[in-house]
C-alpha cells in the first residue's frame, strides 16, 4: 500500500531547533529527545511495515507539562502524536517527521484503588496487566485482556478501545472504562465521568473511548475493577469442518449461555500453535474451539455438560475438558502464543482484524482460500468466535520483492469482503494508516463528514494525529458549511394533526 | 398548539429537518411522547413525530442482534425477544408510571435518547454499551450511518453511543441496531431487613465486591419500602436491603448461600422467588413508589456508590425529600415533598461529584430550573461544538437539555 501522509510543514520543521529548545523549557531534562539514534525505537510502533522518525519525542511526567506541551503546539500549529506503548498495529502511534511525539509512558502510576466503589483510577501509562496487578491479591481483577497486555499501555487501550479474549463475556474497554481526565490540543483538562456511572452532557467517553488520539491526550483514567470469579474451566473441541464449529458456537449462544471466552482456531493455525508450544491440541481437526466458563463450581459444571452435549451434536470429534487450572491455562497457551507461534513459521505475517457476522464464517472462510491461491500466500486464523472478530495472519517475506505488497492487498480484500458480509473494517486494532484508504468501503462521504465534524470540537485545526483514521481531513470550516435546498411548502403530502 | 407532522419514511425527515433549517423554525422530535415530560420546558415551532417509521429490520438471535426502526414501540420490541428468551440486559426503564402517563409505552429510539438503564446497570451496563449502530437524520438534513451490526467495531467514532442519553438534540435516528442477550433461566432475591441507608450502602459494597455475581443491589427506606407492588415487603414495617441473583438454579442456591452468610450480621434476612423478584426489581426500575404523587418534583442522581447515604441524607435534612437508592447506593430517586425542586440543596449535596437529573417537576419549574445542571467551562465548549457539528442551525429539540443547546 503507498500511503500518503499529511504534507509536511517545512516551516515547522524550518524552526525544529527554537520548538526542541521551547520544548525543553516545558519539560526539562531527559524529557526532550532530539537526536536521531535515541529516537529510533520511537518511528514504529506494532505495524512494523511503516516507519518514519518524529521531529522530536517528549516524555512529560505531569498534567501540567502536557497541557504547556499541548498549548505550545496549538500556538505554533505543530501537529502531535500521542504515543502509549506503541503496540498499535494499525500505525495508530505511527511518529510524522514534522510532528512532536507525545509518549505517556512516564505517567505510570496506579493513583487509587477503591475497593468499595469497585474501580481503579490508573496514569494511562500503566499497562494493561499492571492495574490487575495491582488489585490481584485482593481477588480483583481489570477485564479487557488484550494478548499484549503485558506491554500496551491503557492509555493506549482506551484510545484503541482494545479488547480481549473475555470480552464476549465482561465487555470492551468501552465498557469497563467509567471516566477520563483528558488534555484537549488547547491545552485546556477536562474531567469527564468518574466513579459514578452517568454523567452530564453528551456521553462524551462514548466517542473518546477508541478515538486514536485524534481527540486529546489522556491523562487519567477511572476503570471498573471487578471480582475473579471462583473457577474457571476450559474445553476444548476439535471439529472435521469449520462449518461444524461455527454451528457449535451458534448453538451455544442460542441456548442461552454466553462463556467467558470462545476463541477459534483453524488448522493452519492449530498445528503452528502445537509445534510452538505443545499446547496438546489435536492435530487432524479443521477447526478447534477453546470454550471457557466461569463462576462458581456448580455453574461452571452444569455448564460445560451442556456445551460438552452441544459439541457432540455438532459432531465434534474431539472433547477435553480441562481438570486442573495447570490444564486449563495449557489449553488457552497455545491460542494466546498464537500470533508468535505462526511468526516461528514464516519470516513475517500480517496480522488482520476484521469483524464479521459469525454466521457468515464458513463462507469468509472459503473465500479466503481462495484469496490465498490468488495472492499465493499462506494464511493462518485466529477467530474470536463468540463475537464474529477474526484475525487472519498472512504469512509472507518482507525479503521477498512483491510479498508485503501482495500481503497487503490480500489483507485489503479480506476486510473488504468482511464488510460485503455485513461485517466492520477492524473489531480492535483500530484505523490507524493500514485501513484509513479503506474507510470508503465502509462508510459514505456524508458518514465521514459527519465523524470529523465530531473530531472539530475537540480539535478545530486537525493538530492531533492527523493523517490517521480519515482518508482526507477536511478543514473544519468547509465541514461547517450547509447546503439546503428546500424551504417552499412544508412537506405538503406529509400527514399532520 | 403547535402542528405535528409524522414522516413516513426517512426522506421525509430530511426534508422536514431541512425546511426547518432553511426557515430557522424549531422541531420538537417524540416517538410516541411518552417521555414528553422529561426535559427542559422549551417553545418549539412544530413537532416531528417519527413513531410513523416503525418495525423490525433485522433479528438474528444466535448472532444476538436485533435491528429495528426508532420509531418502533418497545413493547413490540420486548415482545419479539422475549419469544426467543431473550431481552435487552440493560433494563430500559419505563418512564410512564413516574410521569403520569400509561405504562408500557415508547420506543425504541425514545429510549436510547434517554438511556436510562435499569437495576442491572450495575452488571450488565446501559443501553449506550449495547448499542451497535444507528441510522439517523443529521440537524443539518443528512442522512448518515454510524457503527454496524457486529459487537467488535473500532471503525470510526462510536457516534451510537453518543446518541445515548443526547436526548434529540444531535439528530433524528431513524434505525437503531443493538446487542441483545438471552434473558436468565431464573432468578431470586436476597433481602435483608431494617437496615439504616448507611449501613445498606455498606452491605451493597460488600455484595458488589464478591463473586456472587449480583445483578441488582437497591435498598428502600421503611416508608417507600411500603409502596412497593410486592407483598412480602409491603406488609412489613421496615427499611428494605435486596440483591438480584440470576443464572441457572444450581448457582443462584450456590451464591445465594454466600450472600446470606456474608449478610448475616446486617439483620434477618429473606428471600424472594422468581415471580416475585421479576415485580420486585421491574418496580425498582421504573421508581414505582413514586408514581403516586406527580406534581411532586422527582430527581435522579448518579454518584459514588458509597456517597449514596450521606449524599442522600444531607438532601433529606434540607428538604424533607423521600428517596430510594439502586445501583448499590450509586442511583438515587429522590422524591421533593411538593413541587419545589430545591435544586441548590441537591447539587450542594452531591458537590460535583456526580449528575442530578430533574426528571419530574411542573412546566413551569421546567422552563426555568437546570434541569440536566450547569456545564463546567471547559465541558461546555465542547459540548457545543459537538452540536454545531451535527445540528449548527439549533433544529434539533434546541433547549431540551440546557439553554441555548
Ligand atoms: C502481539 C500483539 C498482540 C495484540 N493483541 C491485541 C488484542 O488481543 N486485542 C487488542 O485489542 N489489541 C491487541 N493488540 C494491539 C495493541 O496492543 C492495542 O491496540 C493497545 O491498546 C495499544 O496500546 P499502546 O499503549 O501500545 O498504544 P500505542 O500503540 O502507543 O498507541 C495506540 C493509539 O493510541 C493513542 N494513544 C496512546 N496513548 C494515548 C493517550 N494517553 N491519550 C490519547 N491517545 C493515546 C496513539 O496516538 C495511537 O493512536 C496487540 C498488539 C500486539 C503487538
Amino acid at each position: 500500500m503507498s500511503l500518503v501522509m499529511p504534507e509536511l510543514d517545512r516551516g515547522v520543521l524550518g524552526r525544529r531547533a527554537e520548538i526542541v529548545a521551547a520544548l525543553r523549557r516545558i519539560v526539562p531534562g531527559e524529557g526532550v529527545i532530539d537526536s536521531a539514534t535515541e529516537m529510533k525505537p520511537y518511528e514504529s510502533d506494532g505495524l512494523t511495515a511503516y516507519r518514519a522518525l518524529p521531529m522530536v519525542v517528549v516524555l512529560p511526567e505531569t498534567v501540567e507539562q502536557v497541557s504547556q506541551v499541548l498549548r505550545y503546539c496549538y500556538d505554533q500549529k505543530i501537529k502531535v502524536v500521542p504515543r502509549g506503548a506503541g503496540t498499535s498495529l494499525s500505525g495508530g502511534s505511527l511518529p510524522l517527521e514534522d510532528a512532536v511525539l507525545l509518549g505517556m509512558a512516564k505517567f505510570n502510576r496506579v493513583l487509587e484503588i477503591d475497593y468499595a466503589n469497585r474501580v481503579a483510577v490508573v496514569q494511562p501509562g500503566v499497562t494493561n496487566l499492571g492495574v490487575t496487578k495491582a488489585v490481584e491479591h485482593e481477588g480483583f481483577y481489570y477485564a479487557p485482556d488484550p494478548s499484549s497486555q503485558i506491554a500496551c499501555s491503557i492509555g493506549g487501550n482506551v484510545a484503541e478501545n482494545s479488547g480481549g479474549v473475555h470480552c464476549l463475556k465482561y465487555g470492551l474497554t468501552m465498557n469497563n472504562v467509567l471516566g477520563v481526565e483528558m488534555v484537549l490540543i488547547t491545552g485546556e483538562v477536562l474531567r469527564i465521568g468518574g466513579k459514578h456511572l452517568d454523567a452530564d452532557g453528551y456521553d462524551l467517553l462514548s466517542v473518546i473511548i477508541g478515538s486514536e488520539g485524534l481527540l486529546g491526550v489522556v491523562t487519567e483514567v477511572t476503570v471498573r475493577i471487578l471480582k475473579k470469579p471462583e473457577t474457571a474451566r476450559a474445553v476444548l473441541l476439535g471439529f472435521p469442518t469449520s462449518e461444524a464449529a461455527g454451528d457449535c458456537v451458534a448453538k451455544i449462544i442460542g441456548a442461552g449461555i454466553i462463556p467467558g471466552g470462545m476463541e477459534m482456531m483453524d488448522k493452519p493455525a492449530i498445528a503452528a500453535a502445537e509445534a510452538f508450544v505443545q499446547a496438546g491440541y489435536p492435530l487432524d481437526v479443521e477447526a478447534l474451539l477453546i470454550v471457557e466458563l466461569d463462576g462458581p463450581e456448580a455453574e461452571c459444571n452444569h455448564l460445560l455438560e451442556r456445551v460438552s452435549d452441544i459439541a457432540k451434536s455438532c459432531g465434534a470429534t474431539t472433547l477435553r475438558v480441562s481438570n486442573s487450572e495447570e490444564e486449563r491455562i495449557k489449553f488457552w497457551a497455545g491460542r494466546k502464543a498464537a500470533f508468535p507461534a505462526v511468526g516461528r513459521i514464516s519470516p513475517d505475517y500480517y496480522c488482520m482484524d476484521g469483524t464479521i457476522p459469525r454466521g457468515k464464517l464458513p463462507l469468509v472462510l472459503a473465500r479466503m482460500r481462495e484469496l490465498s491461491e490468488h495472492y499465493k500466500l499462506r494464511v493462518a486464523n485466529v477467530f474470536h468466535a463468540g463475537d464474529g472478530n477474526l484475525h487472519p495472519l498472512i504469512l509472507y517475506d518482507a525479503n521477498e520483492t512483491d510479498e508485503l505488497e501482495r500481503a497487503e492487498k490480500f489483507g485489503a480484500d479480506i476486510l473488504k469482503l468482511c464488510v460485503e458480509v455485513g461485517g466492520v473494517l477492524t473489531g480492535e486494532h483500530g484505523v490507524g494508516v493500514e485501513k484509513r484508504d479503506l474507510m470508503p468501503t465502509m462508510f459514505n462521504e456524508t458518514d465521514l463528514a459527519q465523524q470529523q465534524r465530531l473530531k472539530c470540537a475537540f480539535d478545530a485545526e486537525g493538530l492531533l494525529n492527523p493523517g490517521k483514521v480519515f482518508p482526507k481531513l477536511h478543514r473544519c470550516a468547509e465541514l461547517g458549511r450547509m447546503h439546503i435546498h428546500a424551504g417552499k411548502v412544508p412537506f405538503p403530502d406529509l400527514p399532520r394533526f | 398548539m403547535s402542528d405535528t407532522f409524522k414522516p413516513r419514511d426517512e426522506n421525509e425527515i430530511v426534508e422536514a429537518v431541512a425546511w426547518a433549517a432553511s426557515g430557522g423554525k424549531k422541531l420538537e422530535l417524540i416517538g410516541q411522547g411518552s417521555k414528553r415530560a422529561l426535559g427542559r420546558a422549551a417553545q418549539y415551532d412544530t413537532t416531528l413525530d417519527v413513531s410513523g417509521l416503525s418495525g423490525v429490520v433485522l433479528y438474528e438471535p444466535e448472532e444476538l442482534v436485533f435491528s429495528a426502526k426508532a420509531g418502533t414501540p418497545i413493547a413490540e420490541v420486548e415482545k419479539v425477544l422475549a419469544a426467543n428468551r431473550q431481552e435487552f440486559a440493560f433494563e430500559p426503564m419505563d418512564l410512564g408510571p413516574i410521569l403520569g402517563g400509561k405504562p408500557g409505552e415508547g420506543t425504541l429510539g425514545g429510549m436510547l435518547a434517554v438511556n436510562f438503564s435499569g437495576p442491572r446497570r450495575i452488571k450488565a451496563g446501559a443501553s449506550r454499551d449495547h448499542t451497535l449502530g444507528v441510522k439517523c437524520v443529521s440537524g443539518r438534513g443528512e442522512i448518515f450511518k454510524a457503527g454496524g451490526r457486529v459487537v467488535k467495531n473500532v471503525t470510526g467514532y462510536d457516534l451510537p453511543k453518543l446518541m445515548a442519553g443526547s436526548f434529540g438534540t444531535l439528530a433524528v435516528m431513524t434505525e437503531i441496531t443493538l446487542k441483545v442477550l438471552p434473558a436468565a433461566e431464573d432468578v431470586e432475591s436476597v433481602l435483608a431487613l431494617g437496615l439504616s441507608d448507611a449501613r445498606a450502602v455498606e452491605a451493597m459494597a460488600l455484595a458488589m465486591g464478591s463473586a456472587c455475581d449480583v445483578s441488582g443491589a437497591a435498598h428502600f427506606p421503611q416508608a417507600i419500602a411500603a409502596k412497593l407492588p410486592v407483598k412480602a415487603v409491603a406488609g412489613g414495617n421496615s427499611s428494605v436491603m435486596a440483591f438480584r441473583l440470576e443464572g441457572i438454579a444450581p448457582s443462584i442456591a450456590y451464591r445465594r448461600g454466600k450472600l446470606e452468610a456474608m449478610l448475616k450480621s446486617f439483620g434477618s434476612l429473606a428471600v424472594l422467588k422468581a415471580d416475585e423478584s421479576r415485580t420486585f426489581w421491574r418496580a425498582v426500575r421504573d421508581a414505582v413508589p413514586f408514581s403516586g404523587k406527580t406534581a411532586n418534583a422527582l430527581w435522579r442522581l448518579s454518584v459514588t456508590p458509597t456517597s449514596g447515604a450521606k449524599i442522600g441524607g444531607a438532601i433529606a435534612s434540607a428538604t424533607g425529600a423521600q428517596m430510594f437508592f439502586d445501583w448499590a447506593g450509586g442511583l438515587i430517586w429522590v422524591e421533593m415533598p411538593g413541587e419545589n425542586p430545591h435544586e441548590q440543596a441537591v447539587r450542594s449535596a452531591i458537590n460535583g461529584e456526580g449528575h442530578a437529573l430533574l426528571v419530574r417537576a411542573t412546566p413551569s419549574v421546567r422552563a426555568s430550573a437546570n434541569v440536566f445542571g450547569v456545564l463546567d467551562e471547559g465541558l461546555g465548549k465542547v459540548i457545543r461544538g459537538v452540536k454545531e457539528g451535527f445540528d449548527p442551525k439549533g433544529v434539533l429539540n434546541p433547549g431540551r437539555m440546557y439553554a441555548g443547546l
